[in-house]
């Protein structure tokens, strides 16, 4: 379970540097038994100090749990060993310079309690026990960041492996025209999780291999149309998202009120919104004209008492195609064939 | 500029971990209204606000701005605060005003990313 896959050239990319947050999390989320090393190469206290040189020399480790009939008395570390040396004293037994009181950590336990000893103790290593308090591991500052090293190239490997399956949904699904729909229930009056349908669409679309642009203007497209169902619907609304390789269509619905005059509507700065969420920083009367700038093609459509329709489209020039990774002109010879 | 001489100019208080401080930002947009930044700010911009709710976030992470400043001394509730980790969207806090921030920031090099209307 120690032993991971984590070479000594490993580098951290940009990308990796973004998931530094993510390793405050593992410290929390990460076991001390996960990122132990296990078993540990132990000792006895009857053990001279020159076999001790030569352990730590041979498995290349700074310090080892001192083991008794299976408990654990003591720990010596290379500390230990370099007085003995400088005493000339090599031939004393491991009891004579081992230190006695030891802490030890639970492997249940998560690394950050690890973490907290390390630093009010400075010692460099603890022994790991299990909940009966037998000996099952050692842990050391090393061992912590190679676990949380191999746990955020995991992270960013299924980040990655999202990303290319998502690219390649398109060309691995075979019909005559496949799209890929979200759908989101949007409340009424719920500033609280306002953007969160739009976040997820967003990053979906990164995913399937939108440029930053197309992303950008359908997340704010969406996010304007997102809010308006909180800000000014009766019963909430749907926001649905269809998603081609050639196109992007996003579209709400809900039941209520309706839209009276939509030219008025569409007017920059007229707003029926509330003081309340004026203070939010919305209700400016810019959103529709926002979507309108963001999008190709906008429909909306109202009836007061029925409902309002608002689509929006977004049409993908053959270079910004999703879900396909072929060059442009691969791609016209492929859709050419399809279309015979 | 990068992050950590804004921090600097406008002595503010970082209130997110862990994203990079040496992160490159292109240019400022002060603004309360969250359609204004949606509409007006060009991609990687510094935004300084007075607004400090959720919402905040949201738009910052629509209209792909660098990092958040909250003028005088405003903060955000701890729920907003774990969002922008989540979206690893850097808030600082500042003492100073909108004018004064602005006007520290611009004349340190830091150009606008609001497009007129
Ligand atoms: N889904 C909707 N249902 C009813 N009215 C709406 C809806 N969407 C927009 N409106 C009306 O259109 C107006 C302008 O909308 P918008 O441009 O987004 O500005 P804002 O949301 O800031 O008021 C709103 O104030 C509201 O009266
Ligand atoms: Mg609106």
């Amino acid at each position: 379970m120690n032993e991971g896959p984590i070479r000594a050239d490993r580098v951290i990319t940009d990308g990796a540097a973004g998931l530094i947050t993510r390793v405050e999390e593992l410290a929390y989320e990460l076991k001390i038994g996960e990122v132990m090393t296990s078993p540990a190469k132990t000792v006895t206290p009857d053990m001279r100090m020159s076999d001790v040189l030569a352990l730590f020399r041979d498995a290349k480790v700074s310090g080892a749990p001192v083991m008794a009939n299976g408990e654990l008395v003591g720990i010596v570390s290379i500390a230990d060993l370099i007085r003995a040396l400088q005493e000339n004293n090599t031939a004393a037994a491991v009891s004579e310079y081992m230190t006695m009181q030891v802490t030890t950590l639970e492997a249940g336990s998560p690394v950050i309690e690890a973490l907290k000893l390390f630093t009010a103790t400075r010692v460099g290593r603890l022994p790991v026990v299990d909940q009966a308090g037998h000996l099952v591991g050692i842990i050391t500052k090393g061992d912590i960041t190679r676990g949380v090293l191999r746990a955020l190239e995991y992270d960013y490997q299924e980040e990655e492996v999202r990303k290319y399956r998502a690219r390649h949904l398109f060309e691995d699904i075979v019909s005559d025209r496949t799209s890929l729909t979200l759908r989101y229930k949007i409340k009424q009056g719920d500033f609280a999780h306002g953007g969160n349908a739009s976040s997820h669409i967003k990053r979906a679309l990164v995913r399937l291999g939108a440029s930053p642009q197309i992303a950008r203007r359908c997340g704010i497209a969406i996010y304007e149309a997102e809010m308006n169902l909180i800000i000014h619907t009766t019963n909430g609304g749907a926001v649905r998202v269809e998603i081609e390789p050639h196109q992007i269509v996003m579209e709400t619905i809900d039941d209520g009120p309706g839209i009276e005059d939509i030219d008025l509507a569409m007017t920059p700065g007229y707003s029926t919104a509330p003081d309340s969420v004026r203070e939010l920083g919305f209700g400016a009367g810019m959103g529709l004209k926002n979507i309108q700038r963001c999008v190709d093609d906008m429909y909306l459509d109202s009836t007061v008492g029925r409902g309002t329709r608002l689509e929006m489209r977004i049409f993908l020039k053959p270079d910004e195609q999703l879900g396909d990774s072929s060059s442009p002109a691969d791609r016209a010879g492929r859709n050419g064939g399809a279309s015979q | 500029m990068e992050l950590k001489q804004i921090i600097q100019l406008v002595e503010g208080e970082v209130l997110t971990s862990g994203f990079d401080i040496n992160r490159p930002v292109r240019g400022g947009c002060g603004a309360d209204l969250m359609s204004d930044v949606l509409a007006y700010i060009g991609p990687g911009a510094l935004l300084l606000t007075g607004l400090c709710s959720a919402q905040v976030v949201r738009t910052a992470q629509m209209a792909d701005v660098a990092a958040i400043v909250f003028v005088r001394g405003k903060r955000p509730s701890l729920d907003t605060i774990a969002l922008a980790n989540q979206e690893r969207i850097p808030l600082i806090t500042s003492a100073h005003g909108m004018f004064e921030l602005c006007g520290r920031l611009h004349q340190a090099g830091l150009h606008s990313l609001e497009t007129p209307a």
